[in-house]
């Protein structure tokens, strides 16, 4: 099975408080730490998983500059066969319809049976995976938490619905399959791992290898753009409890005693 | 000119869902003056049902009857709405887990805007829509504007859009089955097999009366005894948010949220819990909220009662060495 998993650098909110800048026109970018989308190292784990099962390749993609390659070498350390960045001075700005757009073009220069990409991503939208399929005509699932070969023409999948419950389905191949967390256990990279990948050579591919217009990607082919960050309001919040930790203590478990938080 | 809105009805066994009214809601939002026409897919009698408790809401109610739409169908319904839906459509749909199977790939084949997870509406200027979202798990907020001049696809976070008491006039329930469809029900790639109900643990904490819940800030396996331990001086359950999960520290029985249980206790001890919409969606009935969190700005910190602004590992076994002391 020929597998292509589109992964995304993001702050990782792990390691970083976000905050917003002083204008509130971004995120505060200093020393933020970067990491692969927590959701896409369970997509190329799942895609890696499948290769070893039924054979073929894993092939990791990104939109992104030229920082971007770092999550490429660390997915390929994990174990994918081969990785491919899409960077362009043009795509910056693309709205969710232009990053699946730039994705489509490069799908369309090799040849896939199973594209998988994170359920979501740091903006919360979750919508590249399924704007792709719409745009290669190919069948679409979202949120897939388990799934199993059953031939080379079709997989059976499961869809993590409200509750808990699963909708379990038959999808025809070729096909793109948005990857929740929890499908299964991502492999650890150590340090010795990425470096192996150090020197593999990631080819760049832009706008005019893709044969994408300017107009169709970046700002101008955008329909939603963010005016500004803020905090959201907290509305009345939380009192929060202020005062040495023994204090604290003292006090929350006063408060827990009336509300009847300690039978 | 009255600005025309539609929005998507989910409903279940014959009773449409919350979203149902919070959808009119939203479609005020964006014009007070809207023509709201709700779509709903199904069939039979559950289907006549749902159409029916909300066609006082609607200026119209366009119902699609078919047996295959008796199992939800995110292709299929794409397919069926991109066939009734006129041209440059504003489609306003709740941004739950059929959502988000649904609505990206019908904004591409509508070549409409996406407005995805929608948390408020401020209004249309021209053809500029103006909505807040939120990035990084809800600690972030953002102003977006999105060019609606040839159409929109909105999703709505459930529970973001207040439901107005009052009905309206009423409206009418027109069958569009024959128009959307064409005599055949589409062709898709993907075939329902069945539902498969969540399993229910050796702890039922959708009837806990005290529950303490952990998340992420818990950081590694082996430190969870500092939970049980609390759980059990406060006589109380332990739950978790997702990421206890997903790294197989506690069973899926024991997740609170939207894809998880939905907890209705007395109280409710979130420790090392950000506390995303997806996570709060699960904790209902108003329970008294204690957040501890090292991160000030964490969104759990919005829906609790009290809070304490500190690392877990820290605080959480002096917590329970006090109660334990202190009987």
């Amino acid at each position: 099975m020929e597998i292509l998993v589109c992964i995304k650098r993001v702050p990782d909110t792990s390691e970083n408080e976000i905050i917003v800048n002083r204008n509130g026109t971004n995120i505060e970018l200093e020393d933020l730490v970067y990491s692969v989308n927590e959701w896409d190292n369970y997509a190329v784990e799942e895609a890696i998983q499948i290769r070893d099962r039924v054979g073929g390749s894993v092939t990791v993609v990104t939109v992104g500059d030229e920082e971007a390659e770092e999550v490429v070498r660390r997915e390929m350390a994990m174990g994918a066969d081969k990785g491919i960045l899409l960077s362009d001075e043009v795509f910056n700005g693309s709205d969710g319809k232009g990053v699946a757009g730039i994705i489509k073009a490069e799908v369309e220069k090799g040849k896939y049976d199973l594209i998988l990409t994170g359920a979501l991503a740091d903006d919360g939208a979750g919508q590249v995976g399924g704007m792709l399929a719409a745009m290669l005509d190919w069948p679409y699932a979202s949120l897939v938490i388990c799934l199993e070969e059953i031939d080379d023409k079709k997989i059976k999948i499961g869809r993590e619905i409200e509750g808990g419950n699963l909708e379990m389905l038959e999808i025809n191949l070729p096909c793109v399959l948005s990857i929740q967390t929890g499908i299964n256990e991502p492999r650890y990279v150590g340090i010795r791992g990425i470096r192996k990948t150090a020197s593999v050579e990631i080819p760049v591919h832009g706008a005019e290898e893709l044969g994408l217009s300017s107009e169709s990607v970046g700002e101008s082919g955008s329909n939603l753009k963010r005016l500004d960050y803020f905090v959201p309001d907290p509305g009345e919040g939380a009192e929060i409890l202020e005062g040495s930790a023994d204090e604290i203590v003292e006090k929350l478990v006063e408060l827990l005693k009336v509300r009847g938080g300690i039978k | 000119m009255v600005r025309q809105v539609f929005a998507y009805i989910v409903h279940k066994e014959g009773a449409a869902d919350d979203t149902a009214l919070e959808m009119v809601a939203a479609a005020k939002r964006i014009d007070p003056d809207a023509s709201i026409t709700a779509i709903v897919f199904g069939t039979g009698d559950d289907l006549n049902a749902a159409c029916n408790e909300i066609v006082s809401s609607y200026q119209e109610v366009w119902k699609i009857d078919n047996e295959a739409l008796s199992c939800p169908d995110a292709e299929a319904t794409r397919t069926l709405l991109v066939r009734i839906l006129p041209g440059k459509a504003i489609v306003i749909i709740p941004h739950d887990t059929f959502g988000m199977d649904l609505a990206p790939g019908l904004s591409i084949k509508l070549d409409a805007a996406y407005l995805p997870d929608a948390v408020d509406i401020e209004g249309v200027d021209e053809n500029r829509l103006k909505a807040v979202r939120q990035e990084y798990s809800g600690q972030i907020s953002t102003h977006v504007v999105c060019d609606i001049s040839g159409g929109a696809v909105i999703t709505a976070r459930p529970g973001s859009f207040k439901a107005e008491e009052t009905k309206g006039t009423g409206g009418q329930i027109v069958d569009k089955t024959a128009e959307a469809l064409k005599g055949e029900f589409p062709e898709t790639g993907r075939r329902f097999i069945e539902v498969v109900e969540a399993e229910v643990g050796d702890v039922d904490i959708t009837r806990s009366d005290i529950l303490v819940s952990v998340g992420r800030g818990i950081e590694d396996e082996d430190n969870m005894e500092i939970v049980h331990d609390l759980a059990r001086a406060m006589g109380g359950d332990v739950a978790c948010s997702r990421p206890v999960v997903d790294a197989k520290w506690l069973e899926k029985s024991r997740q609170v949220g939207t894809s998880g249980k939905t907890v209705k206790p007395k109280v409710y001890m979130a420790l090392g819990i950000s506390g995303s919409f997806q996570h709060q969606g699960g904790i209902k009935g108003a329970p008294f909220m204690i957040a501890i969190n090292k991160n000030p700005n964490a969104p759990i910190f919005q829906a609790a009662d009290v809070g304490v602004v500190a690392d877990i590992l820290d605080f959480v076994p002096e917590l329970t060495d006090k109660i334990n002391g202190s009987r």
